[in-house]
């Protein structure tokens, strides 16, 4: 008998139980289903980590003054001016740090003539646009020229855009004002959307941080008065980046060893790290749950291919009384439990992307269909099938003729 | 020459020690191309263990049989798998038809395990019914048919592998005896192209028709009569209520 031929016999065997295959095969859809869904929802999550660091990038330190401390009382963060531009200057000059920028910001009104918006001005130098990977949606960013002559342009995010102008509309080229100060849109940022920390990385207004300092926030001489980028060329040399940082801030601040910094260096690759492991622990977890689906599934349909062993022992018998070879009747029984376990794992696929479309829609997450996942659970399935098909059919097959055909 | 069939002090032992049944003691039979034999005996006497083990369903506990000048104690599951394919057909009581099947794809099952292609296949199984009288029931399910056609849907599936032997255990003992002749007719029909027939039955007016008649008591041959058969169609148009035939045949 070919194994075409063998698939016939089994399909037809299962035709004649519909209902029975159909609720067998239900088993499995639900547990290769689940598995899709629950893996693609775990990676999607994890895309959307993924995605809302690669707008900050995993390369990229960000160095804070220290926190204040006068007569106990300590301040946070920031609260103290202590990095210099002597300071920028120096890890500008780290080779393994490929740019470096200053981060100043500040919450101001924005207005034109007839609308106005709250948002954060952000200062800084033109590298900044490399570091924060930001480009240009329509017109362009600002140069070093603009930094050092503290020209009056702004870069301005999608949201700030959508307030002042109305949805759609560029904003290139319109003039906006800054408390009373007069700039130039000259660049519309691509949106980013949210951060990973959920703040809207489009809302947001970018000046030089020389106009910054005299227009908008007082600057100072010596001190940045606000945080420090800086960027290292891949994401595998930030670690070392970051310690090189520190020891030189070290010795330009002359701070002793083991006495309280007054800076700090954040590297939200570890952040990254972190959110990514946790997403990873998730997708595991719901991937076991699903696995338990499936195998209660398997075990579906090794119960109800033991009863139609039993069910059809009579029929076994006849089959070997018209010439059925023990190997015959084993492949038959196997490639039942096997078809029905393929057939839900299939169908199980199409179940699966519906659910994980369905949920990445209602979450807004990024939906990641992870073929290899499919391809597994298909494997996995079938494997169930000949894993669990496997006694039943033993069992079937291992009947003696005689005895099977007297079966009551 | 070598019978068809030639079994030598053949014997079944169900159960060890105390328990054991001697189901068939020293059984020494032969038969014959195309004769057409009727296996008598009251319940329990084990003619039907005869007839399993003349059928290689079985394997007896002691003694040989020889089929076609071959020992079937030497051959293999496989192969007696094979012998039961290709040498032998079976009829059984209660017909043994897959529910739900048609009678075409019934018929076909022994051909499959033979591995005869697809088309083949289907007309060997038309053929055969055709040949049993069902020529216009091919697609009907054993649930669809009467006893009658459904035990000739039966027969077709053992003639379609055109074997030597077709072995029917009570192939009328489920039917009434206008049917029960009609069976027989066929089988007569069988026999006179040369098929080799044995089949068992407890009935004497069903066991009339056979040219040769065994007897089995408690295991043992009991008796071994040769006989001039009686012809089942002229049994049936002797029968005093008129009938309408299920089918011609052959």
């Amino acid at each position: 008998m070919t194994y075409l031929l063998t698939f016939k016999v089994a399909f037809s065997a299962l035709m004649r139980t519909k209902t029975r295959s159909l609720l067998t095969i239900l088993g499995v859809i639900i547990g290769v289903g689940a598995v899709i869904a629950m893996v693609s929802i775990g990676e999607s999550a994890k895309a959307k980590v993924a995605k809302s660091f690669e707008s900050m990038g995993t390369n990229t330190l960000m160095i804070r003054p220290g926190s204040s401390s006068r007569g106990g009382v300590r301040g946070g963060a920031g609260s103290r001016d202590t990095i210099t531009w002597e300071d920028l200057k120096a890890i500008r000059d780290i080779d393994l740090i490929v740019n470096a920028a200053p981060e100043l910001t500040t919450n101001a009104q924005v207005l034109t003539e007839s609308s106005n918006w709250s948002t954060k001005i952000t200062g800084t130098e033109s590298e900044w646009f490399t570091i924060r990977n930001l480009k240009a949606e329509s017109g362009e960013m600002f140069t070093e020229i603009d930094v050092s002559q503290a020209t009056k342009v702004a870069v301005i995010g999608k949201t700030v855009s959508d307030a002042l102008f109305g949805e759609g509309v560029d904003p290139v080229g319109e003039q906006i004002r800054i408390g009373h100060v007069p700039f130039n849109v000259i660049g519309l940022a691509k949106s980013r959307g949210a951060s990973a920390f959920g703040s809207d990385n489009d809302d947001i207004v970018i000046i030089p941080v020389t106009t910054y300092e005299q227009k908008v926030s007082s600057g100072s001489r010596k001190y940045i008065r606000g945080n420090l980028l800086a960027q290292a060329g891949d994401a595998a040399s930030t670690a070392s980046a970051k310690a090189e940082i520190e020891q030189l801030l070290f010795e330009r601040h002359k701070i002793a060893d083991g006495a309280e910094a007054d800076f700090q260096v954040h590297d939200p690759s570890e952040i990254a790290a972190a959110q990514a492991e946790s997403a990873n622990t998730i997708t595991s977890l719901l991937a076991g749950v699903a696995l338990v689906s499936l195998l209660v599934g398997g075990i579906g349909i090794m119960n109800i291919m033991l009863v139609s062993v039993t069910e059809r022992t009579r029929e076994i018998g006849l089959r070997m009384a018209v010439g059925a070879k023990e190997a015959q009747v084993l492949a038959q029984f196997l490639v039942e439990a096997v078809v029905l376990s393929l057939i839900g794992g299939i169908l199980g696929i199409g179940a699966g992307i519906g659910a994980a479309k369905y949920m990445a829609s209602e979450f807004g997450f990024p939906l990641v269909l992870d073929v290899q996942i499919m391809v597994i659970a298909v494997g996995v399935s079938g494997l169930v099938g000949i894993v669990f098909g496997l006694y039943p059919a033993r069992k079937a097959s291992s009947l003696d003729p005689i005895t099977a055909l007297r079966f009551e | 020459m070598t019978s068809l069939i030639q079994t030598r002090q053949l014997s079944k032992v169900y159960g060890h020690g105390d328990l054991a049944v001697h189901a068939l003691r020293s059984i020494d039979l032969a038969i014959d191309v195309g004769e057409f034999v009727a296996i008598m005996g009251p319940s329990g006497s084990g003619k039907t263990t005869l007839m399993n083990l003349l059928g290689c369903l079985d394997r007896p506990t002691d003694g040989s049989y020889e089929l076609l000048g071959h020992e079937v104690a030497k051959l293999s599951k496989s192969e007696l798998a094979e012998v039961r394919n290709v040498i032998l057909g079976f009829v059984f009581q209660n017909y043994n038809l897959l529910p739900r099947t048609t009678a075409l794809e019934n018929v076909q099952l022994p051909l499959m395990y033979a591995g005869v292609p697809g088309r083949e296949r289907k007309e060997r199984a038309a053929e055969a019914l055709a040949k049993v009288g069902l020529a216009e029931r091919l697609n009907h399910t054993p649930a669809e048919l009467s006893g009658g056609q459904q035990q000739r849907v039966a027969i077709a599936r053992a003639l379609v592998s055109n074997p030597r032997i077709i072995l029917a255990d009570e192939p009328t003992g489920n039917l009434d005896t206008q049917t029960s002749l009609e069976i027989i007719e066929l089988f007569q029909d069988l026999s006179n192209v040369g098929i080799t027939i044995v089949y068992v039955t407890h009935e004497p007016e069903i066991a009339l028709f056979a040219s040769r008649v065994l007897t089995v008591r408690d295991g043992y041959l009991a008796s071994d009569v040769q006989q001039t058969p009686a012809i089942a169609r002229d049994a049936l148009s002797n029968l005093v209520s008129p009938h309408i035939p299920e089918g011609r045949c052959a």
